[in-house]
């Protein structure tokens, strides 16, 4: 595409050699093919999408034993997190729930499900919010954890804590091979 | 009548518009670029539906991956200035070139007295190199406990702002390694702080 010079060069004779008018303009194919190999490199290496973030707040440790607001255990629920992509839930105490403990999966027919009725439940029947108690197991992995807190997120809880799981509720995991 | 005679046109197309445009689109992306940062660990972060940004400054994330973790704080200044106050409190004297060579580490994962041999590695050979993770324990050999709490000094001096703390685990870490870090920035009272997630659609 390179405009070439084909007239010949002016006349032959003797006359004077007049120095040709060139033309101006520039080939910018290869100009542009390097400009858009640079856009596609560039494309390519930098992170066009930037991670999300979840918050999580943890209680803040009292030291002071009479500033801990003891609840009701009817509207605590406790999720405590097994194996194998299974969580275990149930309300009140693990003694003697009120409800529970069932063995639930994630996703919207799992533990959302779960969590939806049982707010909804706890809501009507006593006219304030669930409290939801997350215990993760150690055989538990991370995923299922941040999955838990983000079916919290989801269904729009607002009170929830993760604390340590106890030798009772290990002890109802094993009975349900989720430890 | 006469043929109307189609003149023979160039087949040369004006390229000027097309660079013009190509150049300003490259410029674009060389000032919004920030370069994909290789984290010496791969963790394949869990899916949420949160969809809140971390910030771009003024933070420290905690890679957690095959049960090592690895630091990572954003910006030189402050990681400098880190580095500075970890070399008191261990008693390691950190020479500034050592210091700048840190400036411009994205992550690492050694114990502190490996730092040294770490920085000594040109910064493109240390992909190939073991890094055996930043030691968390609960007793008294935490590390990561007095990086974080020198970061967030650092950050207070210099820029006068709240740092924030970012965990960035493995999926199929096992949690009682994220508790142990839970539990050490709970020791210093950061109670608040973010996990890096990617984003999911939430199924109706």
């Amino acid at each position: 595409m390179a405009e070439l010079d084909t007239s010949g060069g002016g006349k032959k004779g003797g006359k004077k050699v007049r120095s040709k008018k060139q033309s101006t303009r520039v080939d910018l194919t290869a100009m542009v093919d390097l400009a858009f190999l640079l856009i596609t490199f560039f494309i390519l290496t930098t992170t066009l999408q930037k991670p999300k973030a979840m918050d999580l707040t943890m209680p803040d440790k009292q030291k002071d034993e009479k500033v801990q607001l003891d609840v009701a255990e009817s509207r605590t629920m406790t999720i405590l997190v097994g194996k194998g992509n299974k969580v275990e839930w149930y309300i009140g105490q693990p003694a003697k729930p009120i409800a529970g403990p069932t063995v639930d999966g994630f996703g919207k027919n799992g533990l959302r499900k779960t969590l939806l009725e049982k707010s909804a439940e706890v809501k009507r029947t006593q006219g304030k919010d669930m409290i939801v108690i997350v215990k993760p197991s150690s055989k538990s992995t991370y995923e299922n954890v941040v999955s838990v807190m983000d079916e919290l997120n989801i269904v729009g809880n607002q009170i929830r804590a993760i604390q340590d799981i106890t030798q009772d509720e290990i002890g109802l995991l094993q009975r349900d091979g989720l430890y | 009548m006469p043929r109307v005679k189609v003149p023979r046109k160039s087949t040369a197309i004006d390229m000027t518009a097309m660079c013009d445009v190509a150049f300003l689109l490259l410029t674009f992306f060389i000032l919004s670029a920030k370069p994909k940062t290789q984290d010496p660990i791969t963790a394949i972060v869990p899916a949420a539906a949160s969809e809140k940004m971390l910030p771009e400054n003024d933070f420290a994330a905690i890679i957690v991956g095959q049960g090592k973790v690895f630091y990572n704080i954003e910006g030189a200044d402050l990681r400098m200035e880190t580095l500075k106050s970890m070399g008191e409190i261990y008693g390691i004297a950190f020479t500034p070139a050592e210091i700048n060579a840190f400036g411009n580490t994205e992550s690492f994962g050694v114990p502190i007295k490996q730092l040294k041999g770490l920085l000594a590695i040109p910064a493109g050979d240390r992909g190939n190199v073991r890094q055996d993770g930043i030691p968390v324990d609960t007793t008294d050999n935490n590390e990561l406990y007095h990086w974080v709490k020198e970061t967030r000094k650092a950050d207070v001096a210099l820029r006068n702002t709240v740092l924030t703390v970012a965990i960035k685990g493995d999926s199929k870490e096992e949690y009682p390694k994220i508790a142990d870090i839970i539990k050490t920035l709970q020791k210093q009272d950061q109670n608040k702080f973010s996990l890096i997630t990617s984003l999911r659609k939430v199924q109706k």
